[in-house]
Formats: C-alpha cells, structure tokens, sequence
C-alpha cells in the first residue's frame, strides 16, 4: 500500500499542538531532571522560530515506556515522549529523564523529530549521549556517517543541562536518517 | 521581487519535469519558505533500533471523547458547512493502527486561523477553534465532527491562496512512521496553483492527500461526510500479541 505523503506542519501548528507541560517528561524540579535544549537554525545560520522537535526516548534504566500520559501529565509517569516548540529565538527545552542503554554496550540517544514552516517533510534524527565512548565508537550509525558529521548527532553536557542544536542547512548540518521503509522520501 | 502567481507555476511546471518519489521534495523553490530549510545532505540509510521500533502509547486519560468535536466547544455553533470527516490509519501492511492519537487543526469556514500570526482580515467565528483531538478505535478507524475550513491567502508570492485543508498529526505503531500532514477536499481549483500541494510531484501519490465525498457519511439534515484514509509507512517490527492487548486496553 502507497504510504500518504507528509505536508509541512505549516506556521499555525501552535493551535493544533501546542498543550500545557508539553515539553516536560518530568516536572522541571525533578532530582534527576535533566534540561534538555538547543536551538533550531537555517542555511544561513538565523534562529527558525516556528519549528517543532518531538523526542521519544527510554527511561533511565533503560526501559522503553508503555504508559500512556503524554497529553495529560500527571507529574508521575514517565511516558518517554514529549514536544517543543521553538521561541522568537529558534530555542527549544525539554525537561526529562537522560536515557539509560536499552541493552548492555549499546549508547544511548533520543529519537527526535523535527517540524517547521518550510519543511515540507517530518525530519529524522539522534541525539546521543557522549559519556559512554566505547559504545559510542560501536555504534552503527555513528560508524556509517562521515566522521567530520558525527558531532552534529551527539549532545554536548553543560552544567544541570544537554546541549543538542538541529541545523536544517548550512555547513553545520545536522545528519538526518532515513529507516529502510521510507527511504523512497529522499528520491 | 515579489513573484506572481505565472512565475510560480512555471515554476512547478519545471519541477514536475523530473520525477519525483511519492513523498514530497524537500528541497522545493516554489514553496519559498523551504529554500534555507532542507537539508541538502542526504539522509542516513539506517535501521531503527531501540525505541524506534516502538511508538509512544496514549490512551483514554490523554484524550477526551468530546475533542473529536470541533463543533461543540463553545456556546454556540460555528458557522459554515458542518461535515464529519472519517477513515482508517492502517501501516503499510494493510494493519489497522489501533488506539493511536490523531491530532487535528484548521482554519474556520472564513479561512482564518485562531492564531496570532494570522492576519488575513476575514472574521474569527467566537463560536470555532479548530482543533480536535482522538484515539483510533481496534480497527484504525478515526472520526471527528467539524466546519468546512475556507481557502486562505498566504504570502509565498502575490495574490497565493492555499486550497482549503486540514492538519493531521498521526502516530503509527513504529516511531518511523510519524507522520504530519494535510488532507484536502475534492475539486478544489487551488490545487494546480498550490506550491505545497504540488510538491508532491507525483500526480497518483498527491491524490492521496484528498478526502472522497461519502454519502453513506453524510447523515440526513445534519452533516455531509468526507472519508480520508491514512496509510503509514511499514512497521519494522513484528507485531506481538500484547501490543493487540495493549491496544485494545
């Protein structure tokens, strides 16, 4: 069966997907929350003000959630998933749990999912992170890019925060992925 | 200088020249906006592992049943041609996609948004949002209650006009499948001078995206009805039996 075509999320997505707590995975007082954020930029390096980054990730042990709750957070659950859109600056927050591996040796990341008015498509990609260099350096796909790219898949650490900005374009542009069942979208 | 609306088709009519896949073409000059945001890289081949192969779960307590109502959220009723748009999400299989959340926006019978950046002088109605949410039931199927959203100007160049549309936001069973979209309605005579629309260049994959009038949606004195069904791409892993369950919870 032919798959529909994705659309551009267009510049009036706040409406229709924008609710309260959205972008936290946990309550931002949280012990172990962490401030996941960055900024989402264009070819020409200029802040993208109406994007939206979807993230969807394991718990700290590891665990793949199956709990519903991501629209109406109870404070409680951890659902692995939430969304942000960008501000007047292009920046975008989470606040969430960092990711445990979801099996022994491999490196853990988000899965994120990116929008914009001017993107006519959904976007792909990874946000690993760096500490574990040993599974890093065994990671498929960290092997198959072009090394000079590789940073643009892995956060960076600040104090209380990660670091992960999304270059659509430019010199600086962010690897984005295409999973086997879908590659006919880059034709 | 700004372009007109001949400057654009021609425009379109060069980028139909070569062929492109059923999805649309990300790097597409006529939709001005997407000049400086596309990658020109090509993406990755990879496959998903991890949480990629599953989706995020909602459920009952995310979505209230009343949210599949657009009509109904204020004290009065809005205005315009009240339809019931319905269908299925099924993946690339042919499976239903059950008990996923579909999320949906537009604009009011008049064509404007409820949205601050929308400055297109034609009338808010206090009556309608234009924002619906639902849960697929055990057989993929969608259904939710709205107003007909007018076409709207835009400015990608003079005198631009998207066909009327609505978002949806749909999850599969995969996070591979994510998908975001617009679904259009039959005959609209926007669709050939729409650079969105026909970025899709494949004329049988950009069909996709319009609603079928259904007479056997349409309830009498009431509504008319619009059928939409929503394929996804593959699933990358094998169905197991307590996502059946999960599902049906």
């Amino acid at each position: 069966m032919s798959a529909v075509p994705g659309q551009t999320v267009g510049p009036f997505f706040h409406l229709g997907l924008e609710y309260d707590r959205m972008n936290e995975l946990v309550p931002p007082g949280h012990p172990k929350a962490v401030r996941l954020h960055g900024h989402v930029y264009d070819g020409h390096g200029n802040p993208v003000p109406d994007a939206v980054l979807e993230i969807w990730q394991a718990d700290s042990q590891g665990h793949i959630p199956r709990q519903a709750g991501s629209l109406r957070r109870d404070g409680w659950t951890f659902t692995g998933w939430g969304r942000a859109a960008t501000d007047p600056d292009g920046h975008y927050q989470f606040a969430t749990l960092e990711p445990g591996a979801t099996e022994a040796g491999k490196a853990p990341f988000f899965a994120v999912t990116v929008f914009a008015r001017g993107l006519l498509d959904r976007l792909f990609t990874r946000a690993y992170l760096p500490d574990d260099e040993s599974a890093l350096a065994a990671d498929t796909l960290l092997g198959a890019v072009d090394p000079a790219r590789r940073s643009t898949l892995i956060v960076t650490r600040e104090p209380g925060g990660l670091v992960f900005d999304v270059h659509l374009q430019g010199d600086a542009e962010t690897v984005f992925l295409a999973y086997p069942r879908l590659r006919d979208a880059w034709a | 200088m700004e372009s007109s609306q001949a400057d654009i088709n021609r425009e379109i009519e060069a980028a139909a020249q070569t062929p492109g896949g059923p999805q649309p073409k990300i790097d597409y000059a006529p939709y001005r906006s997407s000049i400086l945001r596309h990658p020109k890289q090509p993406a990755q081949p990879i496959d998903p592992e991890s949480v990629e192969l599953w989706a995020p779960v909602f459920g009952h307590r995310d979505v209230a049943d009343d949210e599949a109502d657009l009509t109904i959220q204020h004290a009065g009723s809005p205005i315009g041609e009240r339809i019931v748009v319905t269908g299925r999400v099924l993946d690339g299989d042919g499976r239903p996609v059950a008990g996923q959340l579909v999320e949906v926006w537009q604009a009011n019978a008049a064509g404007r948004y409820r949205h601050q950046r929308d400055q297109h002088p034609a009338p808010h109605d206090p009556n309608f949002t234009g924002v619906g949410r639902m849960l697929t039931g055990p057989d993929g199927t969608y259904r939710f209650q709205t107003i007909k959203p007018g076409p709207y100007p835009w400015r990608n160049h003079i005198n631009a006009w998207r066909p009327a549309h609505i978002h949806f936001s749909v999850f599969g069973t995969d996070f591979t499948q994510r998908l975001i979209t617009q679904m259009y309605f039959p005959g609209d005579p926007l669709f050939a001078l729409d650079p969105i629309y026909q970025s899709i260049t494949d004329p049988k994959a950009r069909e996709l995206l319009i609603a079928q009038y259904d007479h056997d949606v349409t309830t009498p004195e009431w509504s008319t009805g619009y059928r939409w069904d929503i394929v996804l791409t593959g699933t990358h892993r094998t169905p197991l039996e307590s996502d059946v369950e999960e599902e049906a919870a």
